[in-house]
C-alpha cells in the first residue's frame, strides 16, 4: 500500500509538485494521470526513493520513505522513466543482477528468473544479448528486472512509453495478474485509454497538484461527464480556470 | 568487500570484458603495442646514433682536375670522394636520381680565382629536403671550412701576421653525450609509458559505468535497489581498478620481452627489466591503479554524457605525467618526500629498479601510502558525488 499526503517538491525557483496526496490500495490498479510535466515522475520518483521530498510524507507499506531508502527498495518493484538496460548481457543476465543486488542467489534466483522468463513470454530471446532487443523486448526485461524480488508493491512510470499494441496488450495483462495476485501498482501515463482500461483509482495530477481522484465511477458523476476524457479535460480545465 | 561492491564489479567486468572493442582498446592497444612501439623508437635511436657516428660521408665532385690539392685535401679528412664529369644541368639529374647524394661542382675560373689570392667559388648540390643530404652537406661544408682555414693561415703567415689575430674567440665544443646516454632518456620515458597504459586499462570502464549507464537510462534502475550508492560506486571502481591492474600486468611482461630485443648491453647500459623487475614494477604500480580508478571515475561522474566524459578523460589522462614532467624539468632526485607523490613515485621506483639500484624499503612503502591515501580519498569523492539527486542528470 503506498500512501502520500502533501508532497511537495521544488527544483530551483520550479516548484515540480506541491501538495501532492493519495493512496493506492493494495490489490488494486491505481493511475498517475496528467499532462507532460504535471509532476508524476517527480512523485514517482520521491516514491521510488531517487528523490528527496521537500517537505510532506511518502510511505509504502508504512514505511517512510525518505527516512528508510533501503527499506522501501525492497518493497517496490521500479520500472523507471528511462527503463534502459546493459546491452552485453543477455536479459537472463539483466535480470539476474538486479536479484543479486537484491540478495537473491543459487537455485531459488534462476527459478524466479524461469518463472518471470516464462510469463512474460521471453524465451524466444532472453538468452541472446540485449543490444538487438527491441524496445518491447527491452521493457519486457526491465519489468522482469522489477519483479525479480517479488516485491508488493510495483511503481511503473510510464510502462507503455514505445510499446506496440501486442506488446502493450501483454503488459496490462500482466499488470492484471498482479493486482489479482494482491500487489499494489501505481502507474503514471498521460494517455487516457491506457488509464481507461486499467485503473481501479484514478489520481488525475496538473501542476503539481491532485485535480481531481477516484475510480472511474465516480470521476465520471463529479464532473457530469459521458468519457472519461471528458471529465480528464473537465477536471484539468477546473484547475486551470481556478488560477 | 561488500556482497554488493562483488556483483557491481562482477557484472561491469563482464560487460567490459565482451564489449570487443574496448577490450582490444584496454587490453591489447595499450598493453601490448605501446612497449613494442617504444621499443622500436628506442631501438632506431640506438641504430642511428651508432651509424652517424662511423658513418663514410660520400660527395662526388665534378670537374675535379680544376683543383686537384682541393679534393685531396677532402680525401684527407675522411670524405669519400668520387670523381665525375657533369655540368649543372647533369649535377641536378644524378642528385634526383640518387638518395642523398652530395656534388661539389668546381667552376672552371677555380684555380685562377685560388692563385691570385681572390674568394674562388665552389659549388655545393644537395636536397635539402633530404635528413640524410643535409646531414652529409653539413659535414662536406665543415671540410670545406677547414680547409679554407688553413689555407687563409698560410696566406696571413706568407704576409707576417699570425693567423691567430683573425680568430678572436675560438669555441672548443665538448659534446658530452653519448648514445647510451641518449638512450637513458628514452627509457626514463618508459614510466610515462607504463602509467599511461595502467589508466587506459580501465579508461573505458569508468566512462561506461557512471556516464555510460547513466545516459543508457540504467542508473535509475540501478539507485532503486537495496544497496547504498557508495556500495554501487565502490563496485564500479573496484571494477575500473581491476583492468587498468591486468593492463598493468600486460605492460610489464610486453615490456620485459620487448626490452631484451635491444642490444642496450653494446652501450654500456644494463637491460634491467627481466622477470624479477617486472614483477616488481607491477607491485609498485599496483596501487596506483587505486588511484587512477578513483580519478577517473570521480571526473566521469561529473560528465552529462558519454561524449563529454571522453573528452574530459582524454585530458584527465595527461594529469599523472604532471609530476614526472616538472621532476624531469627540476632534474628532481628521488627523496622522502616525493615518494608521498603519487606517479612521480611509481617513476622513480621504475627508474632505480631499472637501474639496478633499488630505494630503500621505506620510501617504497611511502609511495605505497601515498598513493593508496590518495586513492581512498578520490573514491569517498566519487561516494560522495554520487549521493548528490543531479548524479540522476537531465
Amino acid at each position: 500500500m503506498i500512501r502520500v499526503e502533501n508532497l511537495t517538491r521544488s527544483f530551483g525557483a520550479v516548484r515540480a509538485i506541491d501538495g501532492v496526496g493519495f493512496e493506492a490500495q493494495d490489490g488494486r490498479i491505481t493511475g498517475l494521470l496528467g499532462p507532460n510535466g504535471a509532476g508524476k515522475s517527480t512523485t514517482l520518483r520521491i516514491l521510488y526513493t531517487v528523490l528527496r521530498p521537500d517537505a510532506g510524507v511518502a510511505q509504502i507499506d508504512g514505511i517512510d520513505v525518505a527516512a528508510d531508502p533501503l527499506a522501501t527498495r525492497r518493497a517496490i518493484g521500479v520500472l523507471p522513466h528511462a527503463a534502459g538496460i546493459y546491452p552485453q548481457l543477455t536479459g537472463r543476465e539483466n535480470i539476474a543482477y538486479f536479484g543479486e543486488l537484491h540478495g537473491l542467489g543459487g537455485p531459488r534466483l534462476t527459478g524466479r528468473i524461469e518463472e518471470l522468463v516464462a510469463e512474460l513470454e521471453m524465451e524466444g530471446y532472453a538468452h541472446r544479448r540485449a543490444r538487438g532487443y527491441s524496445q518491447g523486448e527491452r521493457v519486457k526485461v526491465a519489468l522482469a528486472r522489477a519483479l525479480v524480488h517479488a516485491p508488493r508493491n510495483l511503481l511503473l512510470d510510464e510502462p507503455t512509453n514505445g510499446l506496440d499494441v501486442m506488446a502493450t496488450r501483454a503488459l496490462r495483462a500482466l499488470i492484471l495478474k498482479l493486482k489479482a495476485a494482491g500487489h499494489c501498482v501505481l502507474f503514471s501515463s498521460h494517455v487516457m485509454q491506457e488509464v481507461a482500461a486499467l485503473c481501479d483509482d484514478i489520481v488525475i495530477i496538473d501542476h503539481g497538484r491532485v485535480v481531481a481522484s477516484g475510480t472511474p465511477k465516480t470521476l465520471l458523476a463529479q464532473f457530469g461527464a459521458a468519457t472519461l476524457e471528458d471529465a480528464f479535460v473537465a477536471a484539468i480545465g477546473d484547475a486551470r480556470g481556478l488560477e | 568487500m561488500s556482497a554488493v561492491m562483488r556483483i557491481v564489479m562482477l557484472k561491469e567486468l563482464r560487460e567490459s570484458l565482451r564489449d570487443r572493442r574496448t577490450l582490444l582498446t584496454s587490453l591489447v592497444l595499450g598493453p601490448v603495442f605501446a612497449p613494442l612501439f617504444f621499443i622500436l623508437v628506442l631501438k632506431l635511436a640506438l641504430a642511428r646514433s651508432v651509424a652517424v657516428q662511423d658513418e663514410a660521408v660520400p660527395v662526388t665532385v665534378a670537374n675535379a682536375a680544376a683543383a686537384p690539392n682541393f679534393v685531396q685535401a677532402l680525401r684527407e679528412s675522411g670524405l669519400t670522394v668520387t670523381l665525375r664529369d657533369g655540368d649543372d644541368a647533369g649535377i641536378r639529374s644524378w642528385i634526383s636520381g640518387s638518395d642523398g647524394l652530395v656534388v661539389l661542382r668546381v667552376p672552371g675560373d677555380f684555380g685562377d680565382r685560388f692563385s691570385s689570392g681572390e674568394p674562388a667559388v665552389i659549388l655545393l648540390y644537395a636536397d635539402g629536403a633530404n635528413a640524410q643530404a643535409e646531414r652529409y652537406a653539413a659535414r662536406v661544408q665543415q671540410a670545406i671550412a677547414s680547409y679554407a682555414a688553413t689555407i687563409a693561415g698560410l696566406r696571413l703567415q706568407a704576409r707576417g701576421i699570425s693567423p691567430a689575430v683573425v680568430q678572436p674567440i675560438v669555441v672548443d665544443s665538448v659534446d658530452v653525450s653519448t648514445p647510451s646516454a641518449r638512450a637513458t632518456l628514452l627509457l626514463g620515458m618508459l614510466s610515462y609509458v607504463i602509467l599511461v597504459v595502467t589508466l587506459l586499462g580501465g579508461l573505458y570502464l569508468a566512462i561506461d559505468a557512471t556516464a555510460g549507464e547513466r545516459e543508457r537510462g540504467s542508473l535509475e534502475a540501478l539507485l532503486t535497489v537495496p544497496a547504498t550508492r557508495e556500495q554501487l560506486i565502490r563496485g564500479k571502481i573496484a571494477a575500473s581498478a581491476a583492468m587498468m591492474s591486468a593492463a598493468l600486468a600486460l605492460v610489464t611482461i610486453a615490456t620485459a620481452v620487448a626490452l631484451r630485443q635491444v642490444p642496450l648491453e653494446t652501450f654500456g647500459m644494463s637491460a634491467n627489466f627481466g622477470p624479477d623487475v617486472a614483477w616488481r614494477v607491477f607491485l609498485a604500480v599496483l596501487p596506483f591503479a587505486l588511484v587512477g580508478a578513483s580519478l577517473l571515475t570521480v571526473v566521469a561522474s561529473f560528465t552529462r554524457s558519454y561524449k563529454e566524459a571522453q573528452s574530459w578523460l582524454g585530458v584527465v589522462m595527461l594529469v599523472p605525467t604532471v609530476p614526472i614532467a616538472i621532476a624531469g624539468v627540476l632534474d628532481l632526485q628521488p627523496q622522502a618526500p616525493l615518494m608521498l607523490v603519487p606517479s612521480l613515485s611509481q617513476h622513480f621506483v621504475i627508474q632505480s629498479l631499472m637501474r639496478g639500484d633499488p630505494l630503500p624499503a621505506a620510501w617504497i612503502a611511502l609511495s605505497v601510502a601515498g598513493t593508496l591515501a590518495l586513492g581512498l580519498l578520490l573514491a569517498w569523492v566519487a561516494g560522495n558525488l554520487y549521493r548528490r539527486e543531479a548524479i540522476l542528470g537531465g
